[in-house]
């Protein structure tokens, strides 16, 4: 264990010192700030207004730059060890396949997860200062979403990079599939597909299958439940379930998503040469 | 202690090792050379556990380094031909040295003091950021720290200037007994008193394998 730890422990701090972290960070810490800045919590659009307001349109935001920073910054953590030929000195010491790629994992995941969660944090404790009402259930809400969607692409980042040869590469394959899950939201392709008249069933599995539409509809579902600014497909599947149940879905899917990607990338990283 | 059998790797169409076969004993300090492509590194990397042979296998003390790597890894340092862009600091790789492999902190500063490399004052310093010739004194400090039975260095002198050579042979005459001691060379006048075996390979096959 001590050289799992090792391994997350030393990808943190050298994640936390690149330029791209900071990046990252002032990314989404400024979004809450502009808001902030902006009056967002003053304001008031479709019937929300105050924190609810500014999370809302955090977390809209989110579901399109989160994916393609994790994807981005991520993808090349093996793949480009392995071009850079760091991967052959460092896996020159007795550290396990299975150490060494967890490691990377959880390190990696604790500095993606943790300024989208802390920007939330700052929102919290600004408005309560500020002395707005605390939206706790969309809070609870949103740290799980984010951490449900923050563990899909991950692990999904650490597949590609398992068995992608050079980084450049991985980048190509990263932003393809950003494109691709981006296209097929609610309110772009599948709704192109409606007018269409594309087989409901198969229009319906698309959405289904993919963590970012799942993550759309779940973090708009607390604020419109008749979901009118959603599209038919999210109105759709809350007709067929229980919210709570969809709730616990978008957390849990995208999470096993995570898990499963993660754990094909270890496999074929260890059926693999190394370098 | 090193046993490779009928090893064969293959790249695509590529063949890099043909059936090759040999052993290395206590005691033995081999040169290896060949010309560019002719498998050296292949080699190495699959006595590393790196490559899935094609066929043929590798043995390290009876283990195998692919399934054993752990075991097998502990008894074996590495010093590679171009130094990595590794991005921690040199305290952090020698935490994460020294936690891996229990290597003794002291001993790498007293070798890098040896190799003339002033560690206290850059340990804070990323590794990818010293010169090439301070990097390639850090890994070599640490390969000699790490006290294995194997010792693999592939052309470990690239970037050291004279008197670096000087420090570094000498700390591997005073390192060399009951070790296996395994260069990638292609200069034998720099290493030939420190070599008593020298193997040539050509096109992925030993061509000549003699004791010196």
């Amino acid at each position: 264990m001590k050289n799992l730890y090792l391994i997350a422990y030393l990808d943190l701090k050298e994640s936390i010192r690149a330029k791209w972290f900071l990046v990252y960070s002032l990314v989404f810490g400024g979004l809450i700030a502009l808001f902030f800045i902006a009056g967002v919590t003053e304001s008031q659009v479709m019937g929300f207004s105050g924190l609810s307001r500014l999370l809302l349109m955090y977390i809209q935001i989110t579901i399109v730059i989160l994916p393609i920073f994790i994807l981005i910054t991520t993808v090349r953590s093996i793949s480009g060890d392995r071009d850079n030929h760091i991967l052959e000195y460092m896996l020159s010491f007795p550290i396990s396949l299975k150490q060494y790629y967890w490691g990377k994992i959880i390190g990696r995941f604790i500095t993606v997860y943790l300024p989208v969660f802390f920007a939330m944090v700052i929102a919290v404790l600004y408005g309560a200062i500020k002395g707005a009402a605390i939206p706790w259930s969309i809070f609870f809400l949103y740290t799980g979403l984010l951490f449900a969607l923050s563990s899909a692409f991950l692990g999904i980042a650490f597949f590609i990079s398992s068995f992608v040869k050079s980084s450049e590469v991985a980048l190509g394959i990263a932003f393809f599939i950003w494109i691709f899950l981006l296209a097929f939201i609610d309110i772009a392709l599948i709704s192109l597909m409606m007018q269409q008249r594309f087989n409901p069933q198969l229009i319906l599995f698309l959405a289904m299958i993919n963590p970012m539409e799942i993550f759309r509809v779940a973090a708009i579902s607390l604020f419109d439940p008749e979901l009118t600014v959603m599209g038919p497909v999210a109105f759709y599947i809350l007709d067929s379930m229980s919210q709570g149940i969809f709730v616990l879905l978008s957390v849990v899917y995208p999470f096993s998503i995570g898990l499963i990607f993660a754990f094909l990338g270890f496999k074929i990283f260890e059926k693999k040469d190394l370098v | 202690m090193i046993k490779v059998s009928q090893l064969t790797k293959k790249f695509g169409s590529h063949l890099s090792l043909d059936s090759v076969s040999c052993e290395f004993h206590k005691n033995e300090s081999i040169a290896l050379m060949g010309a560019n492509g002719a498998g050296k590194t292949t080699l190495i990397r699959s006595i590393l556990g790196y490559y899935h042979p094609d066929s043929g296998e590798v043995l390290i003390d009876g283990l195998n380094p692919i399934k054993e790597r752990v075991k097998v890894l502990k008894n074996i340092s590495f010093v590679p031909q171009l130094p990595p862009p590794i991005k921690l600091s040199l305290d952090e790789l020698m935490h994460y040295v020294c936690t891996s492999a229990d290597v003794d902190k002291e001993l790498i500063l007293h070798y890098a003091n040896e190799m003339k490399l002033d560690l206290k004052s850059n340990l804070n310093k990323s590794f990818f950021k010293l010169s090439g010739g301070m990097k390639q004194k850090m890994l070599i400090a640490i390969s000699l720290a790490k006290k294995s039975d194997i010792i693999i260095y592939d052309e470990p002198t690239a970037n050291l200037d004279p008197q670096a050579r000087d420090d570094f042979y000498r700390l591997l005459k005073q390192n060399e007994d009951e070790k296996v001691l395994l260069f990638v060379t292609h200069r034998l006048e720099e290493v030939k008193e420190l070599v008593n075996r020298q193997i040539y390979m050509d096109l992925g096959k030993v061509v000549s394998d003699e004791k010196i």
